[in-house]
């Protein structure tokens, strides 16, 4: 038996059961071998269900498990770190003709990736909340931080973090149609998500990129409240070095 | 030749461990006297996973339990996996560390089952190789677990018992037996479990686990049993751990639920069973 040959039967029911596995009495095995076709599609469908609880919120529980069995086939696990599990759900649902109308699924994918990246990401010390006041205002603009790197945002054409409350409360407002990112952050162990305007999101983003804060505050321009975005981040332990 | 292993697990019930159990546990864990983790659970870089790991680890000996290696698999071990292992071993400094006679990787396609071998001539060399290759890695000794069976492959060679003591005997390796696992492909191919364990090299035994199982049926009626990890140990599974610790002596005995994970004390009672087990055969 080779294991390629094995493999292929494993993820399509359609195929015969490889020759040489057998019964106890010698006879070819067929609901035996079904009992590895099944502990294959079930593991991998329940790990995409803990994966995106919100995505099946809001396709359903039956809708769901089917699409989980069509993406376990076409993407089975690269590696043996399940908790990374799903990263090609964002670029699968933008060609998976069933969920065309419903374009805002991949950036609901991309938060729900996130969250997971947050959850395991390196631990870091916040900044102490009084270090940014102590810069010298005139230094202020050429200062750059350090974000922890829980930390992430995810831009969308799509009103996000109205889509994410809804989903996960069915009496949340109904969305409107501005497009608003989500900013991730982990205080401590439990990932936060934050509704963030496009021009908070742009200057975050800058942040990140180890750009400095005159640089951040021109790309977020003058729809921007910085003061705002920064007790924001520093409530949520999200900066942890200034430079 | 890896004798600066750190101490081993004690011959106390263990159970696996889950992070909805953490704080009953940190509370009172009797008669649970160590845990078992999922390697492949703590590979992440940081967050509430490493730091629940690094605050047990102070209380409990640890045995670290990898289902990610794929040591039965015909290409090459992967050796991103086997550097996270050797992170993981290093600062954790865990009291064993045990993987699967299985496969379960193919053309860089990890499919999350323990998938199984067919006991040749050809599967030993390539096993012995990548249990040499582990040890030598993480060095340190390893523990190798027999599998559940459904099937059997017309390609085998010698039983499962011989193909297991001849790994031990070649790489040094340790056993982990699996006494569900054992009446369940016992169960399945028509063999006698008490048989089983005459057979297995018990001398080599460094760790014992027990789960629950489901019961089918294939499709000529006969038994089949589902290794799931879902419920209680089966009743005549604890009759076979009373016979294997009859001859092999006190071990450590792990209780694994990893599907439908009940309530602490109803784990914390699984465990007790196994306390009493292990404490019939030390009086």
């Amino acid at each position: 038996m080779r294991q390629a040959g094995f493999v292929a039967a494993l993820l399509d029911p359609a195929q015969a059961v490889p020759q040489g596995i057998q019964n106890p009495d010698g006879s070819p095995a067929q609901k035996r071998f079904d009992v590895y076709r099944n502990n294959v599609a079930v593991g991998l469908s329940d790990a995409l269900e803990v994966a995106f609880p919100v995505l099946r919120n809001l396709l359903g529980d039956a809708f769901f498990r089917a699409m989980a069995g069509v993406y376990l086939r076409r993407f089975p696990p690269s590696s043996p770190l399940m908790m990374h599990y799903g990263a090609q759900m964002p670029a699968f649902l933008r060609r998976f003709a069933p969920v065309a109308h419903l374009p805002y699924l991949p950036d609901v994918a991309l938060v729900e990736i996130a969250l997971r990246a947050a959850y395991h990401a390196a631990d870091a010390a916040p900044i102490d909340a009084t270090a940014l006041a102590a810069i010298a205002p005139d230094a202020l603009m050429g200062t750059r931080m350090r974000l922890a790197p829980a930390v992430q945002v995810i831009a969308s054409s799509h009103p996000l973090h109205a889509i994410w409350r809804r989903a996960a409360d069915p009496a949340a407002p109904q969305p409107g149609v501005a497009p608003e990112a989500i900013l991730i952050t982990r205080p401590q162990f439990d990932p936060v998500v934050h509704p963030l305007a496009p021009a908070a999101a742009r200057a975050t983003q800058a942040l990140a990129e180890g750009r400095t804060l005159g640089e951040a505050l021109a790309e977020g321009g003058d729809a921007l409240d910085l003061g705002a975005l920064l007790s924001l981040l520093l409530s949520q332990r999200a900066i942890i070095a200034l430079t | 030749m890896f004798d600066h292993s750190p101490a081993p697990l004690p011959a106390l019930p263990g159970v696996g461990y889950k992070p909805q159990h953490y704080s009953a546990i940190i509370a009172d864990a009797a008669p649970v006297g160590w845990l078992e983790i999922h390697a492949e659970n703590y590979m992440g870089d940081g967050g509430r996973p490493l730091a629940q790991l690094r605050h047990l680890s102070e209380r409990f000996p640890i045995s670290v339990h990898g289902v990610g290696l794929s040591i039965g698999g015909e290409a090459a071990l992967d050796r991103d996996h086997l550097a996270r292992l050797k992170h993981l071993l290093g600062w954790l400094s865990p009291a064993s560390f045990s993987e699967h006679l299985a496969w379960s990787t193919h053309d860089s396609a990890f499919l999350n089952d323990l998938l199984p071998l067919p006991y040749t001539r050809a599967t030993l060399d390539r096993v012995c190789a990548h249990v040499d290759q582990v040890q030598e890695t993480l060095g340190r000794r390893m523990l190798l677990e027999n599998p559940s069976s459904y099937l059997a492959f017309a390609a085998s060679e010698m039983s499962e018992t011989d193909f297991l003591r001849a790994v031990a005997a070649r790489t040094g390796c340790g056993l982990l037996l699996d006494v569900n696992n054992v009446f369940v492909s016992a169960t399945n191919l028509g063999t006698s479990p008490q048989a089983y364990i005459d057979a297995f090299a018990c001398d080599a035994v460094g760790e014992i686990h027990l789960g629950g199982h489901e019961a089918d049926a294939d499709e000529a009626g006969r038994p089949l049993l589902i290794d799931s990890h879902g419920r209680a140990v089966a009743d005549p599974v604890w009759a076979l751990l009373a016979y294997t610790l009859a001859r092999s002596g006190p071990r450590p005995v792990l209780i694994e639920w990893d599907n439908d994970v009940p309530d602490w004390p109803v784990l914390a009672a699984e465990a007790g069973r196994a306390a009493d087990a292990l404490a019939l055969v030390r009086s």
